[in-house]
């Protein structure tokens, strides 16, 4: 049986960079919902990184992931000098040096990823959605998160593309196949939404004006978080969701903002972050004499 | 750092939001005992400060937790805001 919702697993590595001249290699591992993350980071710089499905157990998904990010590389995880974990399992990364909250670690990567002048982030994951604010150093200076209902999280988002059996990274393109804007469905609940799809193709609608739906009501569920603690125009999205046009879209329609675009990969802004929060960290330990 | 915990449901807004940056200098934290639920705590942030939470197990049911605080009518200051001496706490609902 086809799984729709079961997106692309993928690994990377820099070919042009050689990690055995770097001073500082630190990784940050996002062990998600949904997904988990592993990214190192050689003297600043990305260097190579690995993103898969997170399992039923934590410590295998961050161990995987890293492997995975490992792979081709000639790096060996003892090569790794700090390793942050981050995300939904954070404090079950077994070989983590240390944990931080995954608001943290997405306001630094979009720090990195979009640059300093980033001042509003949405991270739209696989089962929470989080609004944060930051300062130029990419601290946080106001959060708010909500993981109470899948509403408005990738989660949702497979869920009905699975009901559809559209491909999920597909789900985002098909939603602009439609002559004008459809009413959004329920927002408040992915259950709901899934037998209000259900209905709606049973009326005649077609797949693309469902999913235009859809991807509209999830915009309008994550503006009013953004709206709680305000959107600035330096506004730039993570997770899983910013590489849905049809969400992003719709968004930047509803809020009147447009998202900063990114050579990275947004999935990648939590593990990104724990990487660099862990050269910081290193940085310190050994200006203390702590590690050589 | 303005920190909202809490969450949006089908009924409502609900999230109680801490200028933890009044945390780091308050020597009292009167909140931890100062609620009658006993939902904050006090947790060492990502920037290494000590300051106040709201307990993760109760993120979900403040709405239910907060309402014996919360009567339609009468309703004085809060017990945590009254006990928070910086004012670092707020209620959206």
């Amino acid at each position: 049986m086809a799984e729709f919702w079961r997106w692309k697993e993928y690994n990377w590595k820099d070919p042009d960079k050689d990690w055995k001249s770097a001073k500082l290699i630190t990784s940050g591992i996002d062990v998600g919902s949904v997904s988990s993350q592993a990214v190192i980071v050689a003297d600043g710089e990305l260097y190579a990184y690995a993103s898969m499905r997170t399992g039923s157990n934590s410590p295998d998904s961050a161990r995987n992931a890293l492997e995975w990010a490992l792979r081709d590389t000639g790096m060996k995880q003892e090569n790794i000098q700090y390793v942050v974990g981050t995300g939904y399992g954070r404090v079950n990364v077994p070989f983590a040096n240390k944990a931080i909250t995954e608001i943290a670690c997405h306001a630094r990567g979009a720090n990195f990823m979009a640059g300093n002048s980033v001042r509003t982030i949405l991270d739209m994951g696989g089962q929470d959605c989080k609004a944060i604010h930051c300062d130029e150093k990419g601290k946080v200076t106001n959060f708010l998160m909500n993981d109470k209902c899948a509403a408005g999280t990738g989660r949702g988002m497979e869920v009905i593309a699975d009901l559809l059996g559209v491909p999920v990274e597909q789900v985002g393109e098909l939603s602009f196949n439609v002559p004008e804007e459809p009413e959004p469905v329920s927002s408040t609940c992915v259950v709901f939404a899934k037998s209000e799809a259900m209905g709606l193709l049973k009326d005649g609608w077609t797949k693309s004006k469902v999913l235009a739906a859809y991807c509209l009501a999830m915009a309008k569920r994550v503006s009013e978080l953004l709206e709680r603690i305000g959107v600035e125009k330096e506004f730039f999205i993570t997770g899983g969701i910013a590489k849905n046009a049809g969400v992003v879209k719709r968004l930047e329609q509803v809020i009147g903002v447009s998202a900063i675009q990114s050579k990275y990969d947004s999935q990648l802004a939590g593990a990104l972050g724990a990487a660099l929060f862990g050269q910081a960290l290193l940085q310190k330990e050994k200006a203390a004499g702590k590690v050589a | 750092m303005l920190a909202n915990y809490g969450y949006k449901d089908g009924s409502g807004e609900y999230f109680i939001t801490i200028d933890t940056d009044k945390c780091t200098s308050c020597p009292h934290h009167g909140c931890i005992d100062g609620c009658p639920e006993h939902i904050y705590e006090m947790i060492t942030d990502d920037y290494d400060d000590n300051v106040s939470a709201v307990r993760r197990d109760v993120r979900n049911t403040l709405k239910y937790l907060c309402a014996a605080c919360k009567p339609t009518t009468g309703r004085g200051v809060l017990p945590c805001m009254a006990a928070c001496t910086p004012g670092a706490i707020t209620h959206s609902w």
